[in-house]
C-alpha cells in the first residue's frame, strides 16, 4: 500500500485518495459544465463583439446555473417511436467512461485514483467507447437528423481515433511508458515533451478536437443541418447529461491528457515544497488548452464532411505514421538521445504547417483551371 | 490488498460512482418535471412536418468501408503499445520488425487510397 503523506495511515489513505479522486473528477465535470460554459459563452461573446450573457448575477455569472435548474425541472419528452430501452441507457453510456477516464488522470503527486500501468491505452479504450454511446443515440432516436448525426458521429470519432492513437503512441516511444504518473515524472524541468515531440502534439490536439465534437470538426451536431445531430431527440436533463457534461468532461481528459504527456502535468514551481499546489498548476494548464479550444470555435468555420474524412485519412494518418517512423528511428540509430528527435520533429512541423496550405493552393488552382476551361469551350471564349 | 488489485479496484468503483451518479440525476429531474404529454409532443421532430416513414432503414455503404479501415489500424494499434514501451531494449530487432508489420498497412492503406475507398461522395 501507499504510505499517505502528512502520516495519515495506509489504509486510510487508501479510501481518502479515491474520495479525493472521485471528488476532484467530479468537481471538474460540474465545474465545466456551469463554469466553462459561461466562460465559453462570454470568451465568444467578446471575440465576435457581442455582450453575451449578463442578466442573470453580477456579469450574467449564475446564467449556467439557471439553465441546470431549468433543465431538472423540464419535461423529458420521449417520442413514441424511439427504441425506449436504448434512447434511455445512451446518456449512462456516453457519462460512464468519461467520468472513469478521471481515475488515472494525474492531478498532484499522489494525488490520483489509480496509477495504472497502462493509464494511456486505459484511456485510449475508454475514449472509442464513448462512440457506442453516440450511436446508440443516433439510432434509438428514430428520427432521420440522428441517425444521420449518430453516423457521422460513428465515422468521423473511430478516424479520427487512429490519428490520435499514433501521435501518443509517438510520445510513449520517447518516454517509454504508459502510466501517467511516470510521464509527469519525467518532465520535470522547464524542458518538457512538447520541445521533443512538438509534431505529435499537433497532430494530437487535432485529433482531439474531432474526438471531442469540437469546431471546426462538429459535423455530428451540425446545426445549421442536422438540427442538433444524435441529440435532436433528447431534452431536458437527458440532453444535459449528454452534451453539457460529457461533451465539456471529455474536452477536460483530453486536455488534461496534453497537459501530462507533453506539458509536465502538475510539474510546475513550488510543487517540490508542497505537494497539494500540483492540483493548481495541472488545472491551469489544462484550462488554458480548454481556452484554446473555445478561441478556435470562434475563429474557423465547419468543415464539408468529405473535407473531414480526407484530412484525417490522407493527411494525418500519413504525416502521424511518418512521425512515428522518423522518431523511432532515430531513437535507435542515436542510442536513446532525444536531440536528434527533436531536431526531426520540428523540421517535420515546419514541413507540415507549410505544406498543407501550400498542397491546398495548388488543388486550388487546379480546379480553377478546370473551371476556366470549361467555360471556354461553353462560350468560345478564353477567359 | 495488494496495490494492483486495490488499483482495479478503484477503476471500478469509477465506472459504478458514473452510472450512479447520472441515474441519480435523472431520477432527480424525473420527480420534479411535469408530465404532460399530447399525441403531437410525442410525434418524431422533423422540422414541423409530419415524419415521413421511420429512420431505420438503409444508409451509404462508404460508413462500412471506414470502419474496416479502421478495425485494420486499430488492431495495429493494440500491437503497437506494448513495442512503445519496451522499444529501447529490442533496438534495430524491434524497429525492422515493426517496420515490416506497418509497411504492410501502409500500402493497405495506399491500396484503399488508389481504390477511391477513401473518397467520400
Amino acid at each position: 500500500m501507499v504510505p499517505g503523506p502528512f502520516g495519515i495511515d495506509p489504509a486510510i489513505w487508501a479510501v481518502l485518495r479515491l474520495v479525493i479522486a472521485l471528488g476532484l473528477a467530479i468537481g471538474l465535470i460540474m465545474n465545466g459544465a456551469l463554469l466553462l460554459i459561461y466562460l465559453e459563452r462570454k470568451i465568444q461573446a467578446v471575440m465576435q463583439d457581442r455582450i453575451g450573457p449578463y442578466h442573470v448575477g453580477p456579469f450574467g455569472l449564475l446564467q449556467t446555473f439557471a439553465d441546470a435548474l431549468k433543465l431538472i425541472a423540464k419535461e423529458d419528452v420521449l417520442s413514441g417511436q424511439t427504441d425506449r430501452a436504448f434512447f434511455l441507457a445512451a446518456p449512462v453510456l456516453v457519462f460512464t467512461p468519461m467520468l472513469a477516464s478521471f481515475v488515472v488522470v494525474p492531478f498532484a503527486p499522489g494525488v490520483v485514483g489509480a496509477d495504472l500501468n497502462i493509464g494511456l491505452l486505459y484511456l485510449t479504450t475508454l475514449g472509442s467507447m464513448g462512440v457506442l454511446g453516440i450511436v446508440m443515440a443516433g439510432w434509438a432516436s428514430n428520427n432521420k437528423y440522428a441517425l444521420m448525426g449518430g453516423l457521422r458521429s460513428a465515422g468521423q470519432l473511430i478516424s479520427y481515433e487512429v490519428p490520435q492513437i499514433l501521435s501518443l503512441v509517438t510520445a510513449v516511444l520517447v518516454l517509454g511508458t504508459l502510466s501517467l504518473v511516470k510521464i509527469t515524472e519525467l518532465q520535470p524541468g522547464p524542458i518538457t515533451n512538447i520541445f521533443v515531440i512538438p509534431l505529435a502534439f499537433v497532430t494530437y490536439f487535432i485529433a482531439a478536437l474531432a474526438e471531442t465534437n469540437r469546431t471546426p470538426f462538429d459535423l455530428p451536431e451540425a446545426e445549421s443541418e442536422l438540427v442538433a445531430g444524435y441529440l435532436t431527440e433528447y431534452s431536458g436533463m437527458r440532453w444535459g447529461t449528454m452534451l453539457a457534461l460529457t461533451e465539456y468532461g471529455n474536452v477536460t481528459v483530453v486536455c488534461g491528457i496534453m497537459t501530462a504527456v507533453w506539458f509536465g502535468g502538475w510539474n510546475g514551481p513550488g510543487v517540490e515544497a508542497f505537494a497539494p499546489l500540483g492540483v493548481v498548476w495541472f488545472t491551469l494548464k489544462t484550462y488554458a488548452f480548454i481556452l484554446a479550444f473555445m478561441w478556435i470555435r470562434a475563429t474557423l468555420p465547419r468543415m464539408r464532411i468529405d473535407q473531414l474524412m480526407s484530412f484525417c485519412w490522407k493527411v494525418l494518418i500519413p504525416v502521424t505514421l511518418l512521425n512515428l517512423g522518423v522518431t523511432a528511428t532515430l531513437l535507435v540509430a542515436f542510442g536513446g538521445d532525444l536531440r536528434p528527435v527533436a531536431f526531426a520533429n520540428w523540421v517535420l512541423l515546419a514541413l507540415f504547417l507549410l505544406g498543407i496550405p501550400a498542397l491546398q493552393q495548388r488543388r486550388l488552382r487546379s480546379v480553377r483551371a478546370r473551371l476556366r476551361s470549361r467555360t471556354a469551350r461553353a462560350t468560345g471564349v478564353a477567359v | 490488498m495488494p496495490d494492483y488489485s486495490l488499483s482495479y479496484f478503484y477503476v471500478f468503483t469509477f465506472f459504478g460512482a458514473g452510472a450512479i451518479f447520472v441515474t441519480a440525476l435523472l431520477t432527480l429531474s424525473n420527480l420534479v418535471q411535469p408530465k404532460r404529454s399530447t399525441p403531437e409532443k410525442l410525434t418524431t421532430y422533423e422540422s414541423g412536418e409530419e415524419p415521413v416513414g421511420q429512420a431505420w432503414g438503409r444508409y451509404p455503404s462508404h460508413f462500412y468501408v471506414f470502419a474496416l479501415l479502421f478495425v485494420v489500424f486499430d488492431v495495429e494499434v493494440i500491437f503497437l503499445f506494448p513495442w512503445a514501451v519496451l522499444f529501447r531494449q529490442l533496438g534495430w530487432y524491434g524497429l525492422v520488425e515493426m517496420g515490416i508489420f506497418i509497411l504492410i498497412l501502409v500500402a493497405g492503406l495506399f491500396y484503399a487510397w488508389r481504390k477511391d475507398a477513401l473518397t467520400w461522395y
